[in-house]
């Protein structure tokens, strides 16, 4: 079973529950707004609003997602993927999932259909949890945090944060390796 | 470039966007929700001026919390005035952007549940750490 999942680099995300369960989750969200028009309707209507102003901001970051994978169906081969962030990537693989984490931008939902492509095309677990990590290294907004904070502290953090998404990535790596919790089983 | 390459990569992104749109919609939904009740219900009495439960209950919140980072930074500078350690705002700061309660469903459907519920964990600790190791480097720095 394993063998036949490195072979085709296909991680056991299982793709059918996977389209069931987002409707499954969508249609619990409803109905938890449904019960918020009648249990406090002024909450519901200003969450309403928070949801509409909050597709609005994220639609250019969604296209550039879709233009993204687009791109990536079209022009990188597995081979290319597996080389820069596959299994065999080593210490490029964390400097390329860094680097890219920083510089993406957008919330962090906007990237899971993306990064689950990329898994599913062979990136290690490991660099998808340093991505996510250093998308918290938020480029534009870093002068708003010096403003804030000072330069110092951010300088600061930002380093810390850099190292953080390193130990988080060794930690997936082990942990999602190890024998006794289940070898790659989601 | 060759025209049905171009189709086929098109049909491809088409439906795995099409089969996002779902767990994208869900969890927009739920971060409105979420941003519209959390700031109402936060309280600065959590604080105890502990470094270690500062972090913790920093981090705590700061993983219920969403919305644009910039926010955490305006009730974290907000927190700093009002007395609170700088340890407990960098927990709050980095479990902010780091830990998503209420991304949880829509990482675990794309990513898988083992992967998410690990990754979130090992972030939670890593922001209480992180802010007790800033804290330590910046009254080095002074």
């Amino acid at each position: 079973m394993n063998a036949n999942r490195q072979a085709d680099h296909t991680p056991p995300a299982n793709k059918g529950t996977n389209k069931r369960g987002g409707w499954i989750f969508l249609a619990s969200v409803l109905v938890i707004y449904a019960a918020l028009f009648v249990l406090n309707p002024a909450l519901a209507e200003k969450s309403t609003q928070a949801f509409l102003q909050l597709t609005w901001k994220i639609l250019p970051i969604l296209s550039l997602v879709f233009a993204f994978m687009f791109l990536g169906n079209l022009l990188i081969r597995e081979s290319v993927i597996r080389r820069y962030v596959g299994r065999s990537s080593g210490w490029l693989g964390y400097a390329f999932a860094t680097v890219t984490g920083i510089i993406s931008t957008g919330p962090i939902y906007v990237w899971y259909p993306l990064l689950a492509d990329l898994k599913n095309k062979g990136m290690r677990e490991a660099l998808i949890a340093v991505f996510l990590y250093n998308r918290a290294i938020k480029l534009p907004w870093l002068p708003v945090l010096a403003g804030y904070f000072g330069l110092k502290y951010t300088l600061v953090l930002t380093l810390w944060m850099i190292t953080a998404g390193l130990v988080e990535g060794l930690l997936m790596e082990k942990i999602l390796k190890s024998p006794e919790s289940g070898t790659r089983r989601n | 470039m060759n025209r049905s390459r171009l189709r086929e990569a098109f049909d491809k992104t088409n439906r795995m966007f099409v089969s996002a749109l779902p767990i994208l919609l869900g969890m927009l939904l739920l971060v409105g929700m979420v941003v519209s009740i959390l700031p109402k219900r936060f309280s600065h009495a959590l604080f105890s001026g502990q470094p270690f439960w500062d972090a913790l209950e920093g981090a705590l919140f700061g993983s219920i919390a969403t919305g644009q980072p910039v926010t955490s930074y305006i009730l974290g500078k907000g927190l700093l005035e009002a007395g609170i350690g700088l340890t407990a705002v960098t927990a709050l700061i980095l479990s902010w952007v780091t830990v998503g309660t209420v991304q949880l469903p829509a990482e675990s459907l794309f990513l898988g549940k083992r992967f998410a519920l690990w990754r979130n964990a090992i972030s939670f600790v890593l922001a209480v750490a992180v802010s007790l190791l800033v804290t330590e480097t910046m009254a080095l720095l002074q």
